[in-house]
């Protein structure tokens, strides 16, 4: 009947426009993060220079320095060390899942590995500051408190990501190819690392990626059991604070330009993550096309 | 999954709930409201006093909570807050009416397993500023020296820089945490760390150092001997409302004082 | 030496097994420790009562409180506006553009740390619109951390859904609203749920987004403009000032056990949706 007809429609009009209404206000507020973030961040790269800020080593923002580089190199420092800590163990588990366990094993596995990833920060930093730092301390030498130290506890905590992206992308390597590689008479290993992996290369190199953006993000974690130094570190054994920390730890206390100069520290932050982000999501979409 | 009438039914909760906002200071079931924040140095000796304001006065609640010497005044700036706590003077441009409620000693703390008893004022400069790096130089062993400070804007560390470090600068390879009670944490667990805290949360874990043969003892500062002294300040935004007065009034009476005395603090009249 | 193909393979092998292992192990060492030296001092006083002397007595029931407010609520916020996004950009956009700008927006949040949440909360919803600290900048905060989560995995589970199901229901004469409430949403459900567990799991988990945004007050929260204390943040706070090792230990196993719940559950909801739909 055309009445109905026409009820149906208007309704059907308003609730997409009330779900446009949805998109655009979420579009909103994730926009305000990034549009607050350089609102507040750039200020201070204006008045005192890109270079000042990138290149300067001097962090002193009451004195009027604010030279973040060496938090960037630690930050760098402490996400290679997590990835050398978890990615080959990552790594290898992916492997063990998908081209060793049977599927009970699998289906037992896979979710506690996974619920590495439930488990808080805060905790991990937590046992790392009562058992790592002591063992560091007492076994290597130094505070404890160190780029080594992070790295490890940062290392087990991308363990989930690595283990779940490499294992998507090792998986999805056609059956066909190993049975080629069987058939020709090659190995179990053989197979796994003349094919599989470099199959599966640009998933797995997804996955490490991604891994490197955690660790780099991650901050309760790093200020309890990194020590916060603001020296460039000298060796793994130094303590050593990074981006994130370097937020926390003053963000509370700070006004005026120094608060600006945490939020430049946002800023460069924020880059980093979305070039990093932006290289994984490149990644993952050529190995769909592929 | 998507009912309406569940949404909306929701979305009335939330709205009641943020609607008993603190409109006149006065909470859901009239009592009055009291708030408190800045010096995380302050903080655990305000939240005791607290404690025991509201067991005599059960129809306040005092809400008391951390965030920094300088959060705190700018929280008493905006007027978020009622009372803002500080242990550092104030600066310029922070115009504040401002109570000084008692003195804390700042100590200088090492491990219980280091042997050392006494530090000249200078050496302890010199292990902030760098320049001491290693136990050996001042009579232990061959060891790195771990020293431990706050971060920049901590009231603490401002007392500190004023009173040891005199004009030299905290070298930039130390290590940093953001509380008293995480310095103290460091120190009481590695044996080769070195800081400094508020006197009034040093505790049997860690082992507190003479200056120049002075030992931070409450009667010694009072007499003026041990030197390193710093106020902790309530701040209100002009003069307090009677209200907030009742609490402040708590806190420099007999009971109040005694009580921070009994923290290991010196009072405001002494 | 060792050149046999087979031989290598062998050793390989083993290679991998251990490093299994030790991976569980890794993770079984660490909720073992928490267990063993939490549940001495979990009890009921523990879990319904409030904290004395700052944390070093008493219990952690006003953080569970202020954390279930904090989950419940962003939530409540998140939930409908993400799913309601990502129906949007899959069912009712054809222009591309638009599509482009959200996702860009939504894949370009994904990454971002918590701390310049934390960041952002802080001064933007505490300072600026000065809430003060409070669950309600709390809420705020968080919502937005976890909607490009929801939109993402929302976004997933509807694309996954067979086109034949819609083609069916518009065939049948059903609007596309029709289609969308009785067939697409229900059986993208356990994709959606999944991502409001995985939401749920963080925000339970998440420190210092919350620490700067809702503050740090053991008080009971009696209304969104106040301030309170997290389980993470209560944990991370006695932690770092060695307040109490055994309380510690016990809010951290409470926190383990909830996360725990939350992703077992969402597992098993999950599994009980799809064996319903089998039927």
């Amino acid at each position: 009947m055309p009445g109905t007809e026409r009820v149906k429609v208007t309704k059907e009009r308003w609730i997409k426009g009330l779900f446009s209404v949805f998109a655009f206000s979420s579009l909103f507020f994730l926009l305000l993060i990034f549009a607050f973030i350089l609102f507040e961040g750039i200020p201070l790269f204006q008045k005192m220079g890109i270079g000042h800020i990138i290149t300067g080593t001097k962090w002193a923002p009451t004195k009027g320095h604010f030279g973040i580089m060496p938090m960037i190199i630690s930050s760098f420092l402490i996400t290679i060390g997590a990835l050398i800590v978890g990615g080959p163990l990552g790594l290898s588990c992916a492997i063990f899942l998908s081209e060793y366990a049977g599927k009970r094993t699998r289906l037992v596995l896979k979710p506690s590995l996974e619920l590495l990833a439930g488990i808080p920060s805060v905790v991990y930093g937590f046992l790392g500051v009562v058992y790592i730092v002591p063992a560091i301390r007492e076994i290597l030498g130094g505070p404890g408190f160190s780029l080594l130290a992070g790295s490890i506890i940062l290392g087990v905590m991308i363990l989930p990501t690595i283990v779940s992206i490499s294992f998507d992308a090792v998986r999805s390597v056609p059956d066909a190819y190993r049975e080629g590689s069987y058939a020709m008479g090659a190995t179990k290993w053989q197979t796994i690392y003349r094919i599989v992996i470099p199959s599966a290369k640009s998933g797995i190199l997804a996955g490490f990626i991604l891994g490197m953006g955690r660790a780099i993000g991650e901050t309760m974690a790093v200020i309890m059991v990194a020590g916060n130094a603001l020296k460039i570190p000298s060796s793994i054994l130094d303590p050593v604070r990074t981006l994130t920390s370097n937020i926390a730890l003053e963000l509370a206390y700070a006004t005026g330009d120094h608060r600006l100069g945490l939020f430049s520290t946002g800023v460069v932050l924020l880059i980093i993550i979305m070039i990093l982000n932006y290289i994984a999501n490149f990644g993952i979409r050529r190995r769909l096309i592929r | 999954m998507r009912s309406p009438p569940v949404l909306i039914l929701v979305l009335c909760l939330f709205c009641l709930f943020s609607c008993s906002k603190k409109g006149g200071n006065l909470d859901g079931k009239g009592k009055q409201i009291i708030t408190i924040a800045g010096s995380t140095s302050v903080l655990p000796f305000t939240e005791k006093l607290a404690e025991h304001f509201m067991k005599d006065n059960p129809d306040y609640i005092v809400d008391v909570q951390g965030g920094g010497s300088t959060a705190g005044i700018q929280a008493t700036l905006n007027g978020t807050v009622d009372i803002g706590m500080s242990s550092r003077k104030l600066k310029e441009g922070e115009d504040l009416n401002q109570i000084t409620i008692c003195y804390d000693g700042i100590a200088i703390i090492v491990n219980p397993k280091n042997p050392i008893e006494n530090l000249s004022l200078r050496e302890v400069r010199e292990i902030f500023s760098g320049a001491i790096k290693n136990w050996r130089e001042i009579g232990w062993v061959d060891r790195r020296i771990d020293a431990v400070t706050r971060e920049e804007g901590s009231g603490t560390r401002g007392a500190f820089e004023e009173l040891v470090m005199k004009g030299k600068e905290i070298s930039d390879a130390i290590m940093v945490q953001d509380s008293n009670g995480s310095v103290k944490e460091v120190v009481a667990t590695d044996p080769y760390a070195i800081g400094y805290i508020s006197l009034g949360i040093a505790d049997k874990r860690v082992k507190i150092v003479a200056i120049d043969g002075v030992k931070p003892t409450v009667d010694l500062i009072k007499v003026g001997r041990y030197n390193l002294v710093r106020p902790f300040l309530y701040l209100t935004k002009g003069e307090p409302d009677a209200r907030v007065r009742r609490f402040i009034e708590f806190v420099l009476s007999k009971k109040g004082q005694s009580l921070l005395k009994s923290e290991g603090l010196i009072g405001a009249w002494d | 030496m060792i050149l046999e193909p087979r031989k290598i393979d062998k050793i390989v092998k083993s290679g991998f097994y251990i490093q299994a292992i030790f991976a569980v192990g890794l993770l079984f060492a660490i909720v073992a420790i928490v267990v063993i030296r939490g549940v001495p001092h979990i009890s009921v006083r523990f879990i319904f009562f409030e904290p004395i002397d700052m944390g070093r007595e008493g219990g952690i029931f006003p953080t569970i409180v202020s954390t279930a407010i904090l989950a419940i609520f962003s939530l409540l916020l998140a939930t409908p506006l993400g799913v309601g996004t990502a129906i949007f950009l899959t069912e009712y956009t054809k222009r591309p553009p638009i599509i482009r700008v959200i996702r860009f927006g939504v894949e370009s949040l994904a990454g971002i740390p918590s701390i310049i949440y934390g960041l952002f909360g802080f001064i933007f919803f505490v300072v600026k619109l000065k809430m003060g600290w409070s669950a309600l900048a709390g809420i705020l905060t968080m919502t937005i951390m976890i909607l490009p989560t929801i939109i993402r995995t929302t976004e997933e589970a509807i694309l996954a859904v067979p086109k034949n199901l819609r083609l069916v229901s518009y065939s049948l004469g059903a609007t596309k609203w029709e289609t969308i409430k009785k067939v697409v949403l229900p059986t993208a459900s356990p994709g959606i749920l999944t991502g409001i567990m995985l939401s749920l799991g963080r925000t339970v988990g998440e420190t210092a987004a919350v620490i700067f945004t809702m503050g740090s007050s053991l008080r009971m929260p009696h209304s969104l403009s106040e301030s309170g204390r997290t389980m993470a943040v209560h944990f991370y706070i006695l932690a770092r000032e060695g307040i109490s090792l055994e309380k510690a230990y016990a809010t951290a196993l409470v926190l383990i056990l909830s996360t725990l719940l939350i992703n077992v559950s969402a597992y098993y909801i999950m599994h009980g949706i799809v064996k319903r739909r089998m039927r």
